[in-house]
């Protein structure tokens, strides 16, 4: 059943919407529970070719949606990846049919904690199963297969999105041709597991939170999800960024306040970010999103080596990082191109010298871009 | 598509080497010219390792799989004996540890295929000579505190260095001025003053553990 998606927080601006599908299910999950039915909200771009030979999906990253290449119908903003995705773009919808699913656990039309469990008529909350990166491409596995794709041209992501990646390639090798993981890892470090309890810390101990029932007590943990967006902000950029963009500045004022109000540039911006993400996030589709990042390591899945999830792999891989890239660093992202070496996958890796950090891949990055337009321009060659 | 016409002349010998079908590691690759040249002539199964970006980019955009990264520090993270040829080519004098990448090349690499400058070649002799500064030649046209070039040496040190690391020279061919190569017998390189030592501009050898 093939419907328009609800979103969790209401839609302010005219925009298109995109499309959610409903499966029976049940869709197995790797906690041992299982979820049925099961949504999927989605938005496309570009035409899907006679073959069904072009299509890319590109994956998301923890915050982000399937409003990748069109304007946000909640915050009305352009979609996150319009510097990547569009017509005569590196992923290029004058050519490829590009698919971009709000992940299931999310707040953006697709099953989540916030859905109204089957068993109870009420919002699940914490009732709502774990999930993992993998569940997360099982779910996208059966929107390909529904849309009637066998096979991806390529499939394309940053950080969270570089994950679902990987795992694509892992779980599916004979669906898709090529894969694009960027700023990612292959399992999330203790450094970037303690971030994300700290965020879901600050959530738990906001008393709007209610346990998860803040829906039913007509609550909003606010201030806790801002603080997990404000801590996890700080680990997007680099320490140089900071310094150049913000420095010691203060905000409208030529002298320090002695109180605690912000004084300093960068706890204004902080704020602002933090104040902008609870408008149109919910605080427990934080909390699982986090922990599927968290359970992410690929390799645990293949007795512990990496390079076993690819043995045999005729998927072709361009890896991609970021120099100040402090959540998922270069040498990261590089033990994947080393692992796919040792099983003499074909895998090519980059890394882009920028002082941006971990959000590089969402900004203007040439180099990234030329990197992306080449490889995908010689994938398609595949299919012409 | 390039041709051997238009391959530089030390990769079009270190081509002629390369068996059709062979999986091939190109460390220091470039632009890609002579693994796109192997993968489309030969079939092979073809590897970079390259540092610099824009030379990255332009071997993805030609299909091939090339990682950035460095042969100081990168080689020692590939498995031994996977590749059956392994190619430097004009690199080794770049590198902060050529023993340690050639040995590391002889462990990857079933066969391994090495071009590099001569600085023996009596024109450099004479330019020293003549002119008491550091030579610069048409190939390495940098003053000496402004190179890559740290590890400069000659046919005959370089023949050294293989004895050092245990090596075989299974092939070794003489690069002319005139851009043609030429087989040359590596022991006239260690013996005697005229030879290839003195009248080649550079070499190309193919070594393998013995």
């Amino acid at each position: 059943m093939t419907d328009a998606p609800r979103f969790v927080k209401p839609v302010t601006r005219p925009a298109d919407v995109g499309l959610a599908v409903t499966f029976d299910g049940p869709l197995a999950l790797d906690c041992g529970r299982s979820l049925s039915p099961v949504t999927i909200a989605y938005m496309t771009y570009g035409t899907l070719n006679a073959a069904r030979s072009n299509a890319v999906l590109v994956c998301h990253a923890l915050t982000g949606d399937q409003f990748v290449a069109s304007d946000h119908p909640i915050t009305g903003k352009h979609g996150w990846w319009t510097s990547m995705v569009g017509p005569g773009k590196s992923i290029d919808t004058d050519r490829f049919f590009v698919i971009c699913a709000n992940v299931i656990g999310g707040c953006m039309g697709s099953t989540g904690p916030t859905e109204a469990d089957p068993a109870t008529g009420k919002p699940y909350g914490l009732d709502f199963p774990l999930i993992t990166i993998r569940d997360m491409v099982r779910a996208q596995k059966m929107l390909v297969d529904h849309l009637g794709i066998e096979k991806l041209l390529a499939v394309a992501g940053g950080s969270m999105g570089g994950m679902q990646v990987l795992q694509w390639a892992a779980s599916y090798p004979e669906s898709v041709r090529a894969v694009v993981p960027i700023a990612c890892a292959a399992r999330h470090s203790a450094q970037n597991i303690a971030f994300h309890e700290v965020g879901r810390q600050a959530i738990m101990a906001d008393p709007d939170w209610h346990g998860g029932r803040y829906a039913e007590a007509g609550a909003f943990p606010s201030k806790g999800l801002a603080v997990a967006r404000m801590a996890a902000h700080i680990t997007y950029v680099s320490e140089a960024a900071l310094q150049r963009k913000f420095g010691r500045n203060l905000q409208n004022r030529a002298a320090l306040s002695f109180q605690f109000a912000p004084d300093f540039q960068i706890e204004s911006y902080l704020h602002h970010q933090g104040a902008t993400f609870v408008d149109r996030f919910d605080a427990n589709s934080y909390l699982y999103i986090t922990r599927a990042m968290d359970y992410f390591d690929l390799a645990a899945e293949h007795g512990g080596v990496l390079a076993d999830a690819f043995r045999d792999s005729p998927v072709r891989f361009c890896i991609i990082s970021f120099s100040s890239d402090w959540l998922f660093p270069p040498g990261e992202n590089k033990q994947i191109a080393h692992a796919l070496n040792a099983v003499a996958a074909k895998v090519s890796f980059v890394e882009i010298k920028t002082d941006k950090g971990h959000d590089a891949f969402l900004l203007h990055e040439p180099e990234m871009f030329d990197t992306v337009r080449g490889f995908l321009n010689h994938a398609a060659t595949d299919i012409a | 598509m390039s041709t051997p016409q238009n391959l530089r002349p030390d990769l079009a010998a270190i081509a002629a080497m390369i068996r059709p079908g062979a999986r091939v590691l190109d460390v220091g690759c470039g632009d890609g010219a002579l693994l796109e040249h192997l993968v489309t002539t030969k079939g092979v199964d073809g590897r970079g390792i390259e540092i610099s970006q824009a030379n990255v980019n332009a071997c993805v955009a030609r299909g091939l799989a090339v990682v950035q990264g460095d042969a100081d520090t990168d080689l020692v993270d590939y498995p031994a004996q996977v590749f059956d040829a392994v190619i430097l080519s004009q690199t080794i004098q770049a590198t902060e540890k050529p023993a340690a990448v050639l040995n590391h090349l002889l462990r990857i690499g079933r066969r391994t295929a090495v071009s590099l400058p001569n600085f023996g070649y009596w024109k450099v002799r004479a330019s020293l000579l003549a002119g008491g500064r550091m030579p610069r030649t048409r190939s390495l046209d940098q003053t000496w505190y402004d190179t890559p070039n740290i590890h400069l040496c000659t046919l005959a040190d370089f023949v050294d260095l293989t004895v050092a690391c245990g090596a075989t020279i299974v092939e070794a061919h003489a690069l002319k001025e005139s851009g043609r190569t030429g087989h040359m017998d590596p022991r006239r390189l260690t013996h005697g003053i005229l030879g290839p030592n003195l009248f080649a501009q550079g070499g190309v050898f193919l070594l393998k553990k013995a």
